[in-house]
């Protein structure tokens, strides 16, 4: 099981860390809600949680809830831009069906 | 699919939960619009990278109406029609606006606010500033791929009622929900998070383009006091560049330089001033119309020198602040500097001297008062836990929300979140042609609409007849600084709208608020499995109305026994349904969709034939 940054995403990350002056890495999850079933989680993390399950990509803690982990696996978190709007995208192979406007989603 | 952004620990939003909120400092030559993103508080850019948005508007004969840079471009052109400094209009009447002969407009001396007569008509202040507004808030919801929920505008310290009454109207015209009004000073304190810092008094010197403003704030239990303001409201950059441009003037020989002339020497004087900042000396190169050309070195020295008598003007209006708060300078405990004058280090050296302490410049002073609104407006919206450092604001003590199908409590607004706040959540019809809705606003931290408090019924009429789910209805829970809530429901398509207003604590005692939030822990658990089984049962419901509905319509496509199959089908998930398991009726939900798998995928293919029916191939482009 394993999820991973894209090098953009690293970057990004990386930056938005250090000008926040704190946080140990990001943590993924999801939860159910919306209305196609299940949104994600997309937080600056504090602390590891003992319960958490840690990755590293590009020298980066991601952090994921056990829960999570298996309607996250193999997804990779990008970063990208349209237009003047720009923002994290989940490129996660298990999603089956995802509401119109993309912010939530089923397995 | 939509972008993503981080958010603060515990705080990510649900979907189509909405709580993008920036911050604008709608200024008298410039405006910005800011927000906070992945935690990092930015102005936000135009297409062409700019993020000053000069505050003009142009209004064209044709009917168009153009806004900032390009609008700048034809004030020499068109002067009547080209709005520049609308700010000083604002909430003002005629007699109130002074060297109103030196302006090029034309003027309507109307009861109350002075108006502009344009190519477009008569225009108000409001108007004006509404269209700088309109032109910020599009480039935010450009730049944040959804609508805004609310906004922060800052105002100068010393505008009267009126004066933040017609800023707050322009807000509602150009389509932005106001959070609050933030003046300009303390906005610049909290861009360096000064309310975090000793209790005490801060100064803020605020030089402009053209204006020069002094406030002097008082910091107490996390929350800034103006307790005086002074300025000149004739002084700022601008004039320090026209000090540079005498001074090019002697020095070059020249005495009357052709409008072209001095118009590009003005602006090499600008580009002068703003070197020496940086280097100890520049060169001044042009070359005139009439062929001379001009090679001069300026020191920064000399830039000191001849500036002086205005660095020193701006230290009468400080003494006269501090006078009037009953201070003296050793009494201030910060110094905040705003505005792109004040990045001259002479400047900076004069007002360090005055108050005996270095100030604070290291944000950049052009951007620091929209940052400063963009934080309040990050916390105001909801986007910071309430925790840390903002406990000071008031709090709403029970969550707010809303009655969906079964009884059910969606929350909108959680307790604790700080006030004023708004929020905003989509929601969409349950039946097919369904043209009202009623809406329940209720109060409490249980799931089940039964056992919270009722705040207020509404209904909203006139939603176009569409296919259950194809509307979009927006509620907005805005709850004021006064603690009042209002609710408004919008068909976004039509723009129908219903709204209602109460006060969610009329009525209410502390240990009654106590005991509404204990009941919710305790019941958790078993509230957490009766929304479960609400849940299924309102999906089971839509589901045997949905295939009743297809099955009155399309009888003919199945045969006897398959038809006698969906039907048993029907009966058992009704007979689950009507139990008080959830998981029960889960099975039998997923036993009905198998059931009736086959008959959705024939109508399908009906629907396709009907609306292939009587065209050619070549017709139908996929």
């Amino acid at each position: 099981m394993a999820v991973t940054l894209s090098d953009k995403a690293a970057k990004h990350i990386d930056n938005f860390i250090a000008k926040r002056g704190k946080g140990v890495g990001i943590r993924l999850g999801v939860r159910t809600s919306g209305c196609s079933g299940m949104a994600y989680k997309l937080e600056f993390a504090d602390e590891v949680l003992p319960e958490d399950v840690v990755f590293e990509s590009h020298g980066l803690k991601v952090m994921i809830d056990p829960k999570s982990l298996p309607y996250m696996d193999g997804t990779e978190l990008d970063f990208v831009r349209e237009g003047l709007n720009e923002g994290f995208k989940f490129n996660n192979p298990n999603v089956k069906d995802q509401c119109g406007c993309g912010e939530s989603f089923t397995v | 699919m939509a972008l993503l952004q981080i958010s603060e620990p515990g705080m990510s939003t649900a979907p189509h939960q909405h709580r993008l909120a920036v911050g604008i400092d709608l200024g008298t030559t410039n405006s910005l619009v800011a927000t906070v993103r992945n935690g990092v508080s930015l102005c936000l850019q135009d297409e062409d990278g700019k993020a000053l948005l000069p505050s003009i508007v142009h209004y064209l004969p044709d009917g168009q109406i153009v806004v900032g840079r390009k609008a700048q471009a034809t004030q020499a052109v068109d002067p009547r029609n080209t709005i520049i400094s609308v700010k000083r209009f604002m909430g003002r009447g005629l007699k109130d606006v002074s060297h109103v002969e030196t302006m090029p407009y034309d003027f309507v001396d109307t009861e109350g606010m002075v108006r502009l007569r344009t190519v477009q008509g008569v225009k108000s202040p409001v108007e004006v500033s509404a269209e700088i507004l309109k032109e910020l808030r599009l480039r935010a919801e450009r730049s944040l791929g959804d609508e805004l929920t609310g906004a922060v505008i800052t105002v100068p310290a010393y505008f009267d009622d009126a004066q933040r009454q017609a800023t707050k109207d322009a807000a509602r015209l150009a389509g932005l929900n106001v959070l609050r009004l933030l003046n300009e000073p303390t906005a610049a304190a909290i861009a360096y998070g000064l309310e975090n810092a000793s209790e005490g008094v801060y100064a803020v010197y605020d030089l402009g383009g053209g204006t020069f403003d002094i406030s002097i704030l008082r910091l107490s239990r996390g929350v800034f006091e103006v307790v005086a303001t002074s300025g000149d409201a004739a002084l700022g950059g601008d004039d320090f560049d026209h000090r540079v441009f005498c001074w090019i003037l002697d020095n070059a020989g020249i005495s009357l330089p052709s409008d072209r002339d001095s118009r590009r020497m003005l602006m090499k004087a600008r580009e002068v001033k703003e070197r020496l900042s940086l280097d100890e000396s520049a060169p001044v190169r042009m070359t005139l119309d009439s062929g001379d050309e001009i090679d001069l070195v300026i020191e920064r020295q000399v830039l000191v020198d001849i500036t002086r008598p205005l660095v020193e003007k701006t230290l009468r209006p400080l003494k006269k602040a501090l006078r009037d708060a009953g201070l003296e300078a050793s009494d201030v405990k910060g110094v905040v500097m705003v505005g792109g004058a004040t990045r001259m280090p002479h400047v900076q050296q004069a007002i360090g001297e005055f108050f005996g302490q270095t100030p604070l410049t290291n944000l950049d002073p052009d951007t620091v008062v929209a940052i400063g609104a963009a934080m309040q407006a990050n916390v105001l919206a909801g986007n910071r836990a309430a925790e840390e450092e903002w406990l000071l604001l008031d709090v709403i003590p029970l969550s707010l929300g809303i009655e969906t199908m079964g009884g059910l409590v969606e929350k909108i607004i959680p307790r604790n979140s700080t006030i004023p706040t708004a929020r905003a959540q989509d929601f969409t019809t349950f039946k097919d042609g369904q043209t009202a809705m009623s809406f329940h606003v209720v109060q409490g931290e249980r799931e089940l609409v039964a056992d919270c408090r009722s705040l207020a019924r509404f209904e909203l009429r006139g939603i176009p007849p569409m296919v259950a789910g194809a509307a979009r209805i927006r509620v907005t829970f805005q709850v004021d600084a006064d603690g009042l809530l209002s609710v408004s429901a919008r068909e976004v398509s039509t723009g129908v709208e219903a709204r209602v207003e109460v006060k969610p604590s009329y009525g209410l005692a502390d240990d009654e608020i106590a005991d509404m939030l204990k009941a919710g822990f305790e019941h958790a658990q078993q509230d957490m499995e009766r929304r479960a089984l609400k849940e299924q049962q309102v999906e089971a419901e839509r589901v045997i109305e949905a295939t009743e509905q297809a099955l009155a319509i399309d009888a003919s496509l199945l045969d006897e026994a398959e038809r006698t199959a969906l039907d048993a089908a029907i009966a058992a998930l009704r007979s689950a349904a009507q139990g008080q398991d959830s998981r029960a009726i889960k099975i039998q939900l997923e036993a009905f969709n198998r059931a009736s798998n086959e008959f959705a995928s024939r109508r399908m293919d009906k629907s396709i034939r009907q609306a292939l029916a009587g065209h050619k191939i070549d017709e139908i482009r996929i």
